[in-house]
């Protein structure tokens, strides 16, 4: 069992808000996964030319003053913003060449993600210490997912934890298990896709990374996870303009969307829901299994 | 069914303020002299909401209840004016259990007697191994519902997803729309008199209405599978 939740903001109170009413959501589904949080926030784009890494450190003691100075020689920098075990920096250069540098140069850290605006924070532990120790409730966006693990079939461990980065300003949750992750992972590998873990969910954004690399539509590939994936699944996907849910065809894990003129939002019970505001008399419905729903910003 | 009050004489409890144990708890014992008419405001999706009820008493639940809302009903007639989770009424032993809106997945699950109303959609699973209950649902339902129904009536006013009574006993399945798939062991029987009789009665009871019993189609047990053997009939 995991929870997940999804926040797509449509007014600007309720993006100012996004973090508090992400962390609300998220306590809600605290029964649902007491072992491990994380988040996904899409905010403050970096300047077109530069892109925006998030970092995380095992060490408590990083120094992280020295990271964002390597990488300012490197490329250019702005300061670091830390986070509990992350730092997100903005470097002037485009995200493929700023992650590839840091994963030659710094590999005693992980790039939890790498885009224009998405942060990804997450970090084994209850989703209260994570909202507390994150500052969840000071982030703003403009939409955002967030996710609770109770670990079912690899470690509890900060790079075992939800979102997965499936490529630039993408990311995956996932609820459910999947049972041919072990095949999968082994001709993803195949093609060139690297995993850090041995988790059954970075396999399903692992699959996504390829498809997409392939030149699929997000719709496509998600799409082909009914094809390729076996296994229970609600997933719930975040692109740089907003986030899509898939559910298996056979529906085995819960899921419930709700939309008002203010936000969309998708969560695994309506409890987390409940909490957001106008949430009485929202548009609410569960999502049909096997279809793909997503919703964008337009871009401006 | 008797009619609902003003609600004005109604015990009131606000979830907001009163922990869901305290309610609960409340229910269960209120015995002979307690209050007949509850209501529950800010229910806020809450799970096992108004479960385990043994008295003739109604309760209103005013929003939207989470999982297992009005589990293992005796008596009570239970009304939500929302949405409700994955399994309402599951367990219901008797009394009546009425959703103004939709119904998650496995609603009326394993359900032993009294009737089921939801006046939205139910979806997946709606009447899992159903053993006497009633349920009817007045838009449609999802895939593999009444899966292996042993016994009760399932009135669907809408359409029924893929796999409708999969390896099912005894029960009685009713369609007014379109079937997308029978699951296996189930086929497509004869709407008779006493069946028409049947739907009439239900929808009467559920206060369906606008539909037609002439309009449903009955499914059941082609009885291949679990190898009923009508000599042994009296065995079952």
């Amino acid at each position: 069992m995991c929870g997940i939740a999804g926040l797509f903001s449509k007014s600007l109170d309720v993006s100012g808000g996004l973090g508090s009413h992400l962390g609300a959501m998220l306590m809600q589904l605290s029964d649902r996964g007491p072992d491990s949080a994380g988040v996904a926030v899409y905010r403050e784009p970096a300047p077109i030319g530069s892109s925006k890494l998030s970092l995380f450190s095992p060490d408590p003691d990083q120094d992280w003053g020295a990271v964002r100075d390597a990488l300012a020689r490197e490329f250019g920098a702005g300061e670091h913003e830390l986070r509990a075990s992350h730092a997100v920096i903005v470097v002037e250069t485009d995200a493929e060449a700023a992650q590839a540098w840091v994963r030659e140069h710094l590999p005693e850290l992980r790039v939890m993600s790498a885009g224009q605006t998405i942060e990804i924070y997450k970090e084994a532990g209850s989703p209260r210490e994570f909202i507390e120790a994150f500052a969840l409730d000071e982030m703003r966006g403009s939409h955002a997912l967030g996710h609770t693990r109770m670990a079912t079939e690899s470690a509890v461990t900060t790079e075992h934890s939800h979102p997965f980065s499936t490529g630039l300003d993408l990311c995956l949750v996932h609820n459910g298990s999947l049972s041919n992750h072990n095949l999968l992972r082994r001709r993803l590998r195949h093609e060139g896709i690297q995993f850090e873990t041995d988790n059954d969910s970075e396999v399903a954004a692992g699959y996504l990374t390829y498809r997409l690399r392939e030149g699929a539509t997000l719709e496509q590939a998600l799409e082909g996870c009914l094809e390729d994936l076996d296994g229970f699944y609600t997933f719930a996907v975040g692109t740089a303009e907003g986030f899509a849910v898939l559910r298996d065809p056979i529906a085995c894990k819960p899921a419930v969307m709700a939309e008002t003129d203010e936000w969309v939002a998708m969560a695994s019970e309506y409890r987390a829901i409940a909490v957001l505001p106008g949430a009485e008399t929202a548009t609410m419905w569960e999502p049909e299994p096997g279809r793909v729903y997503s919703w964008e910003r337009a871009r401006v | 069914m008797s009619a609902l009050g003003s609600g004005l004489d109604a015990q009131e409890i606000d979830l907001a303020v009163t922990p869901l144990r305290e309610l609960n708890a409340a229910l269960h014992a209120v015995g002979e002299d307690g209050p007949r008419h509850w209501r529950v405001l800010n229910p806020r999706g809450a799970h096992a909401l108004a479960a385990g009820i043994d008295a003739p008493i109604e309760v209103d639940v005013e929003g939207h209840a989470g999982y297992y809302c009005a589990g293992m009903n005796k008596l009570a007639t239970v009304r939500v004016h929302g949405n409700v989770g994955v399994g309402l009424a599951e367990n219901i032993m008797s009394g009546t259990v009425v959703v103004d809106g939709s119904a998650s997945q496995s609603a009326g699950a394993t359900g032993h007697g009294g009737l089921v109303s939801i006046r939205g959609d139910a979806s997946a699973r709606c009447g899992i191994s159903m053993k006497g209950v009633d349920i009817v649902v007045r838009g449609s339902v999802g895939h593999m519902s009444a899966f292996m129904a042993q016994k009760g009536r399932l009135v669907v006013c809408g359409d029924a997803g893929e796999a409708l009574g999969d390896s099912i006993y005894e029960a009685r399945l009713y369609v007014r729309g379109a079937v997308a798939g029978l699951g296996a062991d189930c086929i497509e029987k004869e709407m008779r008199e006493e069946h028409l009789r049947e739907v009439a009665e239900l929808l009467a009871r559920a206060q369906a209405d606008g539909c037609d019993p002439a309009e449903f189609r009955r499914y059941g047990s082609a009885r291949r599978l679990y190898n009923f053997h009508v000599d042994n009939a009296g065995s079952y």
